[in-house]
């Protein structure tokens, strides 16, 4: 299990570093925004694999303030932050 | 059967893993706004899906499995929001590469009406 579990933070931390690599050199802000909601996405799965592999379940209220207000940056970025100036 | 339900789990947890890398290596490799819109909606949330499967599994309790079902739900509802949201504005400011587009009918009804 323990091997498991390491394997699958390596590759969630893979993930955040490529997501993280497009987040610093998106051409426009929608691809920065999408970076990050991935960044959040990857970020849940590593507090969902820590509460698996300790059956610690006092991170879950996170997971579920986090899974309900994760979306409100991409959403307010591409609905005001790209109509302002058209870059 | 503890045995049999650990395997269980470490396998879930791997393919929950396997769909967030496949997440970042799209949004490196995929060539457009629209494009990567495929990695932050689709596979990133399988693969949390994947890991609330595995926590589920590992934590008996039914108040726990009542949070992770509405984790799953909140994930559900929000995620085609945001990706909505975001191909509007990308097709909006013009950031649509015409030439990966197998069909346009948005642009088709646009101009039609």
């Amino acid at each position: 299990m323990t091997v498991v579990v390491g394997v699958c933070a390596a590759m969630l931390g893979l993930a955040g570093l490529l997501a993280m690599i497009r987040l610093i050199t998106g051409p426009s802000r929608l691809d920065r925004a999408l970076a990050l909601d991935v960044l959040i996405a990857v970020t849940m799965v590593g507090i969902g694999l820590e509460a698996a592999y300790h059956r610690y379940t006092a991170t879950l209220p996170i997971l579920l303030v986090v899974s309900i207000v994760g979306f409100v940056g991409s959403v307010s970025v591409a609905r005001f932050a790209v109509r302002r100036n058209s870059e | 059967m503890s045995v049999a339900l650990d395997v269980l789990v470490a396998v879930v947890l791997l393919l929950g893993a396997l769909f967030s890398l496949t997440a970042g290596v799209g949004l490196l490799r995929f060539p457009d706004t629209l494009a990567r819109l495929h990695t932050g909606a689709k596979p990133q949330v399988i693969g949390l899906m994947a890991t609330l499967l595995a926590i589920g599994l590992r934590a008996e309790a039914p108040l726990n499995i009542g949070i992770l079902l509405l984790v799953a739900t909140c994930q559900l509802m929000t995620a085609p929001v945001a990706a909505h949201m975001v191909g509007r504005a990308a097709y909006r400011s013009g950031r649509v590469r015409a030439d990966l587009l197998i069909i346009d009918e948005l642009s088709r009804d646009l101009s039609e009406s």
